[in-house]
């Protein structure tokens, strides 16, 4: 019993099926908790008002963005390594659920920018950051619709993916050094000294699990839905060859 | 390996004109922002590193497809995956036969066109300095992003969509380098970092070219 089992097409297809209704249900569950307990149970903050609660969708879609593309990179790799194909699937899958997290969170932390920094946007290293991961995204996602071929398509951007992450990486230091910003620092970390109260971290705690079986439950329904498509193709493959 | 760098470089200069035309976009497109911005001296002083960056790095971008399509259009490239040259040696010479007929000639013409916009004679050095050091990470980006799409029929907009987010790096260290030498900061940093991205794309990216090139010809 290995984990390579799943990558199966088959025995994906009966094992997602089986865990996708539970997934959901927790998924809902968390996100429901973790919203409705930030929004309703929690104090207004004394400086930031009501607008402090926007963190509750924030910084989860922020930390899914960055996770997304993490979660490409290790599929990508499995796919140039071992060449399973629910691998190479699932990074596709993965992708414009991601880029939705960078865009959620771009468009919140506008939305609080304004009345909070007194603008929507600036230029300043994470905004910037994220902005960049968008293109990144945005590039990788044209890559899989514009080569026709599949497993083509997957090595390319597999390779895409790869170089693309040191670049990320890269820019994201490239940019701190460029300017200095105004964000905030970690809110969540285990040793920092200035980070939110408790107050707020449990709740937030909650809805970033929630994103996170949200983001879970979307990819396996996408990568699902991927495998069916490429099933079909193979039929009706088949059958103009018949 | 020497023979394919300078068929690379008579095919650059003598056919098609690839080898000048990329000096005459620099030179529009620094042309064109004063229109855009307004001729004050001041202003275009200020911007000038920058605009000479973008200017290099666009006319780097559109001589890409030079890099790979037409060798593949007339079979070429499938001759030099078939030779016992190893295929990221051919990557790294086309990278540089590319750096040599648009990086280098640009390096030479920056201090030029640095003039129409009003740099600070001061800056000339460093800014042909950030643009030796700078424009070889670019022609090898550009090469790995060339490779990526080399299959399609319509790769161009891909191709820039594909590429210039990998070059921002080394604009800001570039264009920084730029910067800071006209207004007489320390260097130090952005040029190690900016010799540090040529080197690194040097060592590695002819390695992920080349497997996306094999994957296309497969």
């Amino acid at each position: 019993m290995s984990i390579w089992e799943y990558a199966n097409p088959k025995r994906f297809m009966q094992v997602s099926a089986a865990v996708l209704p539970w997934l959901s249900a927790l998924a809902l569950v968390t996100l429901v908790t973790g919203l409705v307990w930030g929004f309703f149970f929690t104090p207004d903050d004394f400086r930031m008002g009501a607008t402090v609660k926007i963190i509750y969708i924030h910084v989860p879609a922020a930390t899914m963005a960055t996770g997304a593309w993490f979660m490409m990179l290790v599929a990508s790799l499995v796919w140039l390594i071992r060449r399973h194909h629910v691998s190479a699937l699932a990074a596709k899958a993965g992708a414009p659920v991601g880029m939705t997290m960078t865009l959620i969170g771009l468009f919140t932390g506008a939305v609080w920018g304004q009345p909070m920094w007194g603008t929507w946007w600036a230029w300043e290293p994470r905004l910037t950051s994220f902005l960049i991961l968008f293109l990144f995204y945005l590039g990788y996602m044209a890559l899989w619709e514009a080569v026709e071929d599949p497993d083509t398509a997957a090595d390319l951007t597999s390779v895409l993916c790869i170089v693309g992450s040191v670049f990320a990486v890269l820019s994201r230091y490239a940019v701190l050094f460029w300017n200095r910003g105004l964000h905030q620092g970690a809110s969540l970390s285990m040793d920092a000294e200035e980070h939110v109260s408790d107050i707020y971290a449990w709740p937030l705690w909650v809805s970033i699990i929630g994103f996170a079986l949200l983001f879970v439950c979307l990819v396996l329904l996408r990568t699902r839905t991927e495998i069916r498509a490429r099933r079909l193709r193979a039929l009706q493959a088949r059958e103009r060859a018949a | 390996m020497r023979a394919l760098l300078l068929r690379d470089l008579r095919l650059a200069i003598r056919a098609g004109g690839g080898f000048g035309l990329s000096l005459a976009f620099f030179l529009i497109v620094t042309t064109l922002v004063p229109f855009g911005v307004g001729p004050e001296g001041g202003t275009l002083a200020r911007i000038a590193p920058g605009i000479l960056w973008l200017g290099a790095l666009l006319s780097c971008l559109l001589s890409l497809d030079r890099i790979f399509a037409l060798d593949r259009e007339d079979g070429s490239l499938d001759l030099l995956a078939t030779s016992p040259a190893p295929m990221e040696g051919v990557v790294a010479i086309k990278a540089a036969a590319h750096w040599l007929t648009t990086g280098l000639p640009l390096t030479f013409v920056a201090p030029a066109l640095g003039l129409l916009l009003n740099l600070a004679p001061s800056g000339y050095g460093w800014l042909m300095l950030s643009l030796a050091i700078g424009t070889p990470a670019l022609s090898l980006i550009g090469a790995f992003g060339a490779a990526l799409t080399v299959g399609l029929k319509r790769g161009g907009l891909l191709l820039s969509l594909l590429v210039l987010p990998l070059y921002v790096p080394t604009l800001i260290y570039g264009a920084e380098l730029a910067r800071r030498g006209a207004e007489g900061l320390p260097v130090l940093t952005p040029l190690l970092m900016l010799a540090g991205i040529t080197l690194g794309t040097a060592a590695l990216l002819p390695f992920a070219a080349a497997a996306a090139i094999r994957v296309n010809l497969r």
